[in-house]
């Protein structure tokens, strides 16, 4: 005797906006009829802290995690104790998704300290002889979009010898101009990064160029906050030696779950950054960096 | 039964034809006749005038079957035709087939022609051309980058953290591999695996694995090591690529299928559920996570045709976007071919979508200048390899390129992308690409500013020996003006003839031969002809250019079908004689004897064009040798046996005559040759006879004898014995006919003396064959000429009669047949008919045995005498038949005896009349007569019984009865 559970969202992208109603079905499949007493539904959204062991001690990374913050929390009895008939039983139910108070529901991100997630689970509980069934489905929640209207500042750069920080021994770096610019630095994260670069001129060949994606993850915390930015992902626009003063295209989608529009609260704040990487084939890294706003429209 | 009597019955053959014959009727000209052809009259024309009009048979139709099978394609080819044409993987379902079937075919516009030449017919030339024996190395990291060092991007990074993309790398544990040291072989098989295991992971549902695959595939083609292999390594690798995407497009296609198959022309938005949407939307999610450029480049363009799921103009938006994106790769190797394949799947998903195939060739234009750039150099000079060597990798990219470029492409483009490409120093392998590619009518109209720029090509670079080839290409598909023509040649042949390598001068050279056959005369190709040998003839450079030397006869072959003119040209023959290799040599001979038989349409007497076929079917003739096969004997026999038909030297009949002496000397080996030959002879002398009307003179008397004489010699060659029985019987006729007796007689004496040499069996097909059959039939032809011919006055009577029937009965028949006796029985009609006061037919100016005897009864009766020695051996026989039981066979002997008794003997006599009732009551005894045939003969009897003077017959009728069977 099995009986298997499954959640079915009407949505296949399973993308939900707040002050939507998040619809589906729990479907049992089962030979015969199943005992139980009652089955639950758990719609729950949360944001986990973590510290990095770069800011705090390692134990204290370990022990001190930040409590996390509860968005939004939903419980529904779908069908009271008794009995489901064999074969496939489908029980529609609907979430209406409003926060209590002045909560806001951010949008579903996937980071390294920080964790935004929503689940829908859903509970069979069973007499004492048989295991209690569970399911558990993740589902999106997006932003509304942003009333204002963007404008795209296009963001001009140039990269020689001379604007380069952080450097040892200026004298012994090759020359090399690169210019181009980013079509704009706040962006609708459904549309990619986009803009420009020209290699106008360098001594050494160049190796690659890349486009890295960076987040910045702030947790506060009782003693402070701590700040980390970790790489998200990296995309090479060039490689090798590429062709003298021809535009080359800077073309970036923003990669779902693990971007989300920037936020910032009082406990946290998630930021994104893009660094625009040249290597040379001397092994010279040369870093241009773009602090990004992404939102929705 | 007794000893027979026989008495032929006298005819009046004149008498009997008028009797016998139907009565004719004038058909008129127009009428139906059923082997005349359908006759289709042209109903406007030709009204009225359809009865008796001739005119209509010129403009009728035949529908003969065959021949309109040969004219059209055959339908296997048209098949092969048509899968050649296919784009190489097309799905079934793809708009490109799909469209066929839809009723409106959209506008031809949007659409690839047949004319266009496929993927599928270059990547094949590509795998041969560019090989390589170097070590090849695959360097495939099927797990994460975390054996690498880290990347310098990732100094920001904390290690801890598996990004997304890292994820997706990681296939199997630790599964990165290094493969050194693989030849080309291995390599190829290598790819193969990965293709079969990337089939494998999708058919299992893997589908990550089956999208790493395809990203460490495209990464391959970031390795420019090994670099001459690079063009075929992009053949191996899209066709990877292109299966990916035929399974990723299958699939979603799949998943909106669902109930009803999705149409050909559906829009993203009423036809593409949500499913399928999100689905194709991870696709291209995972694809723009892909870290490296080169690998996510080559992904998404496999997935290009995906597009049309998600929104109407997709590939349109994204097409641009990946032009562009191929500016970011350094390496100009890499760039062109990946933009060739941007072209080629565009092409296949959008051929309407015109404007990012120019953009790309803008940018390959921009970029050119990377080709000569230092990095490219230091590339080369590390791999040991020539600059011409490396330009030449480009060249299939380019042409394809080109080729998208300017199929349907308006004048002024192809005019822009001239001047552009004129403007680009070292230009010469644009130029080559561009000769290749373009329409060559575009070419030939510009060929003088072709080449000036190939003149002005640097020498170090792209060989021009290539250009002038591919330029000579465009000009013999479409012509030049008039004027520029000669100055076209003579400037391209000065380049072609400093070339120093044979190979490739010989490369070049019989492209341009096709051109100067083209527009020019004998004169220019004999020039050009000249230079060839010259080349070609130092360190016996033509024997690794056989190949392209036929082709050069064969274009020649193609444009001058006049052989007079042919062979004047001086340098013909001598270029003839460079093919040195016994096989090829007899082929171009073969091929030069086909043109000559296929055009020749008169008889020919030149002494140039004797001479120099005499020399090539010599040489064809002389290939022949113990091994031969007698196919190939055949045929060779065929095509001269074709030159010695169109030989005539119309009066001159001698030196027709000793024509063929020289033949039958040269062609010994050859015995249809040898037939033929004396085919002609005879036919010589048959024409002598026509032109002087039947009385020969002293002269022709003697040439007809020359003639005779020659058929006589060259007759015991023949190893074939029933060509020679037959010869000798024809010949005989022609002496005969020219009233040489004494030829006559040595004819037909020979023949008979030949007779007793007939094998049982002989050889026929392969199979081995009765040869009774045979015999039989010359046996009655030869007795039907006997007629005719004289006795010889120092011989006795009936000489050649006797002579053969003694044969007849020594020679060692098969057992258990009668054939020996049919043959007495065939004798019978003519000894009948011989010994009528005027026989049936006789030769003008001979004067047969009914003059020389003239009815003399001691000749009659020594004819009879004959007739029954001839019919007691039959009687004999037909009682031994009855004692061994052979019942069948005794029954249609007797019936075959009866039946000429019945028309040649007299039956009033009553010996004959009563023997040929016991030969009926014979054959009718053991019932296994048919009873058809009886009847019918019965009732012919009858019939002939009711002419007058035939009484005598109808009481023999009443004695014959019909068995009935019971």
């Amino acid at each position: 005797m099995s009986a298997s559970l499954d959640i079915r969202l009407k949505r296949a992208n399973k993308v939900y906006h707040e002050g939507e109603v998040l619809a589906g079905v729990v479907a049992i499949v089962s030979k015969e009829a199943v005992q139980h007493q009652g089955i639950t539904l758990t719609m729950e959204g949360i944001v986990n802290l973590q510290l990095s062991s770069k800011s705090v001690g390692v134990f204290e990374a370990f022990y001190n995690s930040v409590k996390p913050i509860q968005l939004i929390t939903s419980n529904i009895e779908v069908v009271k104790q008794g009995k489901v008939p064999g074969g496939k039983t489908e029980i529609p139910f609907e979430f209406p998704l409003h926060t209590k108070g002045n909560k806001v529901l951010y949008e579903t991100y996937h980071g390294v300290f920080v964790n935004i997630q929503y689940t829908l689970r859903c509970d069979m509980k069973r007499s004492l002889l048989a295991k209690d069934l569970s399911k558990t489905c993740e589902f999106m929640v997006h932003c509304l979009p942003q009333k204002a209207k963007l404008q795209p500042t296009p963001v001009e750069f140039t990269i020689t010898p001379e604007t380069l920080q952080n450097v040892r021994e200026r004298s012994l770096l090759p020359k090399f101009l690169i210019r181009g610019h980013l079509d704009a630095t706040n962006c609708v994260i459904t549309q990619p990064l986009t803009g420009e670069l020209v290699v106008e001129s360098s001594d050494v060949a160049i190796k690659s160029i890349e486009l890295q994606l960076v987040r910045v993850e702030t947790c506060g915390c009782a003693e402070g906050y701590a700040r980390d930015a970790t790489e998200i992902q990296n995309i090479q626009i060039a490689e090798g030696d590429v062709c003298h003063s021809l535009p080359i295209p800077i073309y970036m989608v923003f990669p779902r779950l693990f971007t989300c529009p920037t936020l910032e609260t009082i406990n946290f704040k998630i930021e994104f950054e893009v660094n625009v990487v040249i290597v040379l084939h001397d092994e010279h890294l040369i870093t241009e960096n773009f602090p990004l706003k992404l939102c929705r429209a | 039964m007794a000893a027979v009597q026989w008495h032929s019955r006298s005819r009046r053959y004149e008498a009997e034809l008028q009797s016998c014959g139907l009565e004719v009727a004038p058909v008129e000209f127009g009428d139906y006749h059923p082997l005349k052809s359908v006759t289709v009259t042209d109903s406007k024309s030709l009204r009225g005038a359809r009865k008796g009009s001739t005119s209509s048979s010129s403009n009728s139709v035949a529908p003969d079957p065959l021949s309109s099978m040969l004219d059209g394609t055959d339908p296997l080819s048209m098949f092969a035709s048509a899968s050649a044409s296919e784009p190489p993987l097309t799905l079934s379902h793809s708009s490109s087939t799909g469209d066929l079937g839809r009723g409106k075919r959209m506008e031809m516009e949007d659409e690839v022609g047949v004319n266009f030449e496929p993927w599928s017919s270059k990547r094949g030339e590509i795998l041969a051309r560019f090989t390589t024996t170097e070590k090849l190395s695959i360097n495939l990291f099927m797990g994460s980058d975390k054996g690498k060092a880290p990347s310098p991007g990732s100094s920001a990074v904390s290690e801890k953290v598996r990004t997304r993309l890292e994820e997706l790398d990681d296939l199997e544990e630790d599964s990165q591999r290094e493969l050194l040291n693989l030849s080309q072989q291995d390599y190829v098989n290598y790819i193969e695996k990965l293709n079969q295991s990337l089939k494998e992971a999708w058919a299992s549902d893997q589908k990550v694995k089956a999208l790493k695959i395809v990203i460490q595939c495209s990464k391959l083609l970031s390795d420019t090591a090994v670099i001459q292999f690079y063009p075929s390594k992009f053949v191996l690798i899209t066709d990877i690529l292109d299966i990916f995407g035929q399974l990723v497009y299958e699939r979603i296609w799949s998943m909106c299928s669902d109930p009803r198959s999705l149409p050909d022309s559906f829009t993203a938005d009423v036809n593409v559920n949500d499913t399928a949407k999100k689905t194709c939307l991870n696709w291209f999610f995972k694809i723009a996570s892909i870290r490296e450029l080169i690998p996510r480049l080559y992904v998404e363009v496999a997935l290009l045709k995906c597009n049309r799921f998600l929104t109407k103009c997709g590939i349109q938006e994204t097409l641009p976007r990946l032009t562009a994106m191929i500016r970011g790769i350094g390496d100009p190797l890499v760039a062109v071919y990946a933009r060739a394949y941007l072209c080629r799947i565009g092409m296949e998903v959008a051929p309407h979508l015109k404007d990012c195939l120019n953009k790309n060739v803008f940018d390959l234009l921009g970029t050119f200048r990377q080709i000569h750039g230092d990095s490219v150099q230091n590339q080369l000079v590390l791999q040991r390899v020539e600059i011409p060597v490396y330009l030449t990798l480009y060249s299939p990219a380019i042409h394809w390129i080109l080729q998208c470029v300017s199929y349907r492409a308006p004048e002024p483009l192809l005019t822009e992308m001239m001047e552009r490409c004129k403007k680009i120093g070292n230009n010469a392998l644009l130029l080559y690409s561009v000769m290749w590619a373009f329409r060559a009518e575009f070419i030939a109209t510009r060929a003088t500013d072709f080449i000036g720029m190939i003149k002005d090509c640097d020498e170090a670079g792209f060989p021009k020996h290539l250009l002038f080839g591919s330029l000579g290409r465009s000009l013999a598909c479409a012509d030049p003006p008039e004027a520029e023509r000669l100055p076209i040649l003579n400037e391209a042949w000065k380049v072609i003839t400093k070339v120093r390598s044979p190979q490739d001068y010989i490369n070049c050279a019989e492209i341009w031969v096709e051109f100067t056959c083209r527009h020019f005369t004998k004169r220019e190709v004999n020039t050009v002809l000249s230079d060839i040998i010259k080349h070609m003839t130092p360190d016996r450079a033509f024997e690794d250019a056989y190949a392209q030397l036929q082709s050069v006869i064969r274009k020649i072959l193609i444009y001058f079908h006049d052989f007079s003119v042919l062979f004047s040209m001086e340098r013909f023959l001598p270029f003839v004689d460079m093919f040195q290799k016994d096989s090829v040599r007899v082929e171009v001979c073969r091929s030069i004897m086909d043109v000559f038989i296929k055009h020749q349409q008169e008889h020919t007497r030149d002494p140039v064009i004797l001479n120099a076929l005499l020399h090539i079917c010599k040489t064809m003739h002389d290939s022949v040798n113990a091994l031969t096969l007698e196919d190939e004997k055949r045929s060779l026999a065929l095509l001269i046996n074709g030159f010695i038909r169109m030989v005539s030297f119309g009066r001159d009949f001698e030196q027709q005559l000793s024509f063929c002496v020289e033949a039958r000397a040269t062609f010994c080996n050859l015995e249809p040759v040898l037939v033929q030959l004396i085919h002609t002879v005879n036919l010589l002398a048959m024409e002598t006879n026509r032109v002087m009307r039947g009385s020969h003179s002293h002269k022709t008397a003697a040439f007809v004898r020359a003639c005779a004489a020659y058929s006589f010699i060259t007759i015991p060659s023949l190893s074939s014995i029933f060509s020679r029985l037959n010869l000798y019987l024809l010949s005989g006729q022609v002496a005969l006919a020219n009233q040489c007796l004494f030829q006559a007689d040595a004819f037909l004496k020979a023949a008979v003396s030949v007779l007793p040499e007939v094998p049982r069996s002989i050889c026929i097909e392969g199979k081995l064959r009765s040869s009774e059959g045979f015999l039989l039939d010359f046996i009655n032809n030869f007795l039907s000429a006997l007629l005719v011919v004289p006795d010889h006055p120092e011989a006795g009577v009936l000489y050649l009669v006797r002579g053969l029937l003694n044969m007849v009965q020594d020679y060692t028949w098969e057992e258990n047949s009668d054939a020996k006796f049919h043959v007495y029985i065939s004798a019978l009609p003519l000894l009948a008919a011989m010994s009528q006061e005027t026989y049936l037919y006789s030769i003008p100016k001979v004067d047969s045995n009914e003059t020389l005897y003239g009815g003399d009864p001691k000749f009659v009766a020594e004819i009879n005498k004959l007739c029954e020695t001839l019919i007691g051996h039959v009687l004999d026989h037909l009682k031994s038949l009855g004692r061994d039981e052979s019942v069948r066979r005794q029954g249609s002997l007797a019936f075959t005896l009866f039946g000429c008794i019945l028309a040649h003997g007299e039956l009033r006599n009553n010996k004959l009349n009563q023997l040929s009732v016991n030969l009926w009551n014979l054959s009718h005894k053991h019932s296994y007569c048919d009873t058809r045939t009886s009847m019918q003969t019965l009732e012919s009897i009858k019939h002939q019984a009711q002419q007058p003077g035939m009484a005598h017959i109808s009481d023999m009728v009443q004695r014959l009865t019909l068995q009935s069977r019971t």
